[in-house]
């Protein structure tokens, strides 16, 4: 038989527990990802050149190497520097870090996207630097971003299987185990998929909502 | 300490896995642009029954994770019969996946084209794929060229899944040597400028075809 449906049934609890570590490591990865994308951006734009330049080299490095190597490197290099982590840590702060790359070109549009006069209007009103930036500028840079956001967020969701090579107990992982002790891969796999699927097109349907509330509630022209 | 004195020792390995990096990079990017064509075709132009199964390809290829597709194709295809070696599950499994995202790129310029050259061709009594072929696809052809770019850097650095179905890719050597050698930081350090080097290669073909491209259109163009 191609399909045991009993076999489905007793793997899924398994899966269902593999699952949570995938939106843990999700939501932690994207914690990273949205706070020091915004730190790269910042600095970028307004760093003084021996930030900019280096943090420029970096972003572009980090963007065109693939992840699975930036995970086996932070996960081999860092014990040998003296700092040992887990595997979960390491791969989280490897997710965050990658798309920290990708949110800090997103955040940089929004940014440019201000127009001047808010600039100018925050200098006529000599407010200090860091209150223009909390109170004025980054208030309107982002809500306009937030789309973008969710669709890194949803793309370093379906990146977080590649945790599996460094033997974290995601849900790919999961699934390989109850292949080899079962010799059965198809059922494990394919739910696998499924789960991905559902949660995927769900997101874009709950990123879709908040495009919209955003416009509504929070974006004034 | 890192010490790249003795670089001869790993270079070999992580040369012949290079070469293996960009066979599938190579064959994965024509797998691609062919069914990304197909597909996005399929779904502007077909009729339902086509129109949904290019749909359906497109929404679950995006919507899944790349390592998830390949260690389908790997370890559950075998089920139903069909063996293939790992280079072609990598290479299909790859090749599809950034397909499903070049459909909607594909997609994206065919209806980015302004209406009136549809019109025009209509005027001319063209037949429709004369128009598509002719008329359409040619300008569409050059607003596609930069997120093709993006993708097929997106498909060489998606290679390094690969080594987690035994292909001894670039990724693979590095692991292999790694447990070897422990020169972590040596081996790693050279993996990484070496996708890098691949990846600005990549780069600088596409912005070399833009700019070829670009003045054939303003030539037709009479510009």
């Amino acid at each position: 038989m191609f399909w045991n449906w009993q076999f489905v049934g007793q793997i899924i609890p398994l899966l269902a527990k593999a699952s949570v570590v995938t939106i843990v490591a999700t939501l932690l990865g994207f914690l990273i990802a949205a706070f020091l994308g915004l730190a790269f951006a910042l600095g970028r734009l307004f760093g003084p050149k021996w930030i900019a330049v280096p943090l420029i080299g970096l972003i572009e490095g980090i963007r065109s190497t693939p992840l699975l190597i930036q995970i086996f490197f932070i996960y081999f290099v860092l014990p040998e520097a003296g700092i040992s982590i887990g595997a979960m840590t390491a791969g989280v702060l490897a997710l965050g870090l990658h798309y920290a790359t990708y949110c800090s070109e997103v955040y940089r549009a929004g940014l440019a996207n201000v127009p001047r006069g808010q600039w100018e209007a925050s200098l006529a009103l000599n407010l200090p630097t860091w209150r223009t930036f909390r109170d004025v500028i980054i208030p309107q840079a982002i809500p306009p971003v937030v789309p973008a956001l969710g669709n890194y967020l949803v793309s370093l969701f379906k990146d977080t299987p590649l945790l599996s090579a460094i033997g974290v107990l995601e849900l790919l992982q999961t699934a390989k185990i109850i292949g080899s002790e079962n010799f059965r891969y198809t059922e494990p796999i394919t739910l696998v998929g499924l789960i991905f699927l559902v949660l995927s097109l769900l997101s874009a349907v709950i990123i879709g909502f908040i495009e919209r509330w955003l416009k509504r509630n929070v974006m004034r022209s | 300490m890192a010490s790249f004195a003795d670089l001869g020792v790993f270079l070999p390995g992580l040369l012949e896995g290079t070469r293996v990096t960009i066979e599938i990079t190579v064959g994965g990017c024509i797998l691609a642009v062919i069914a990304a064509f197909v597909a996005a075709m399929l779904k502007l132009y077909a009729p339902w029954p086509l129109r949904s199964l290019a749909i359906a390809y497109i929404e679950i290829f995006r919507g899944t994770s790349a390592l998830v597709q390949l260690f389908w194709l790997y370890f559950v295809l075998p089920n139903f019969g069909i063996l293939l070696q790992p280079l072609t599950v990598a290479i299909i499994a790859l090749g599809l996946n950034i397909g499903a995202y070049g459909a909607e790129v594909v997609r994206g310029a065919v209806l980015a084209v302004p209406r009136g050259q549809w019109e025009a061709s209509v005027a001319l009594n063209m037949s429709r794929t004369q128009a598509l072929s002719r008329i359409i696809l040619p300008q569409a052809l050059v607003a596609m060229i930069p997120p093709w770019g993006n993708l097929f850097i997106e498909l060489l650095k998606s290679t390094a899944l690969v080594s987690l179905i035994t292909i001894s890719d670039l990724t693979f050597k590095a692991q292999e040597l790694n447990t070897t050698t422990y020169r972590t930081i040596e081996i790693f350090s050279i993996v990484l400028i070496i996708y890098l080097v691949l990846s600005l290669f990549i780069t600088t073909a596409i912005r070399q075809l833009e700019r070829v491209a670009a003045t054939g259109l303003a030539r037709g163009r009479g510009g």
